[in-house]
């Protein structure tokens, strides 16, 4: 018999310490079977982010390193300066770390076009500090700092961060992608493969934002929150490739 | 028919499987309670899976391997 499905080797064998039902572990293993097809596993190295995948380090088997919150893509830089041939860096963020507290680091990233590949997960809420609105929540999302639903007159729109970077002229690839289903896990799995060949190829900057879910701060089971993602999250958070330099210079 | 091997003690029960099996085959073992208190995923009818590895690919924390 032959083996058609197993944990990467990438992934370590401790287990993690997220809720039932959530979307972060799908996405470390597409990271770490990407890591492992690429073979990449001894040069690479990962920052972990502050928030709910704070303990990435335990769970990735290559180098870790934990930053400051918001500041991944910062430590990223300068690792990866460091030794720009002989590295592939990549940072596991929220969006409460990246479009948040991170913001101006990622921007300011982005526009350097920094040789780094950014996995940025989108669950519209903070979850380790006990589900308060992120900067991601959807208008009229209920959270424990907006129990009536998050007033846009009060505490402004949703930042798509996708949108927003596209418009810079330095970013190489960014890309909205989900896991709510196997056809989606597949696919954000290609997304993040391209991240990271990217980085090889030395093109530049890629992010790929995974639109995930938090069945606990939700106050869902993990089945009706992959169905309110879909329903709520997919239509303000379109999927798709929202630049790809290298493929549109190939066009032209 | 294919062979699925479930790391009982990691699953949490969160049921992604169950929905993810095209067949239906994956239900909650309501019988049975592991180490972390969940009822862990478990196969129905092993001979009537095909191995697609739609549950292991669903699994947020990888306690699936698929052979064939």
């Amino acid at each position: 018999m032959a083996v058609v499905f197993d944990k990467p080797h990438a992934l370590t064998d401790v287990p993690m310490h997220y809720c039932p039902g959530c979307t972060h572990g799908i996405v470390h293993r597409l990271v770490a079977e990407v890591i492992d097809e690429l073979g990449i596993e001894g040069k690479t190295i990962g920052i972990a982010p502050v928030g709910c995948s704070v303990f990435a380090y335990n769970y990735f088997n290559c180098d870790m390193i934990e930053a400051a919150h918001g500041r991944a893509p910062a430590v990223a830089t300068g690792v990866k300066r460091s030794d720009p041939e002989n590295h592939v860096v990549f940072t596991y963020q929220g969006d409460g770390d990246l479009a948040s507290i991170g913001m101006a680091e990622t921007v300011h990233a982005a526009a350097r076009n920094e040789n780094i590949t950014i996995i940025f997960i989108n669950n519209a809420i903070y979850g380790m500090t006990g589900g308060q609105m992120a900067p991601t929540s959807l208008p009229g999302q209920v959270t424990q700092t907006s129990p009536y639903g998050r007033d846009t007159k009060h505490c402004g729109f949703p930042i798509k961060v996708c949108e927003m970077l596209s418009e810079l002229e330095g970013p190489e690839y960014l890309e909205r992608v989900t896991v709510s289903n196997v056809k989606n896990i597949v696919k954000a799995k290609k997304a993040i493969k391209k991240a990271f060949q990217n980085q090889i190829d030395g093109k530049g900057f890629s992010l790929v934002e995974v639109v995930s879910t938090c069945p606990t701060n939700w106050g869902m089971t993990p089945q009706n929150a992959l169905k309110w993602l879909e329903e709520n999250m997919l239509p303000y958070y379109p999927l798709g490739v929202y630049k790809d330099r290298s493929a549109k210079e190939e066009t032209k | 028919m294919a062979k699925l091997t479930f790391k009982t003690d990691k699953c949490k029960g969160c049921g992604l499987c169950v929905d993810a099996c095209p067949k239906g085959l994956i239900k909650l073992a309501n019988d049975k309670i592991n180490q972390k208190g969940y009822h862990p995923a478990a196969i129905t009818d092993e001979s009537a899976c095909v191995g697609c590895a739609a549950c292991a690919m669903m699994c947020p924390d990888c306690i699936i391997k698929v052979e064939r």
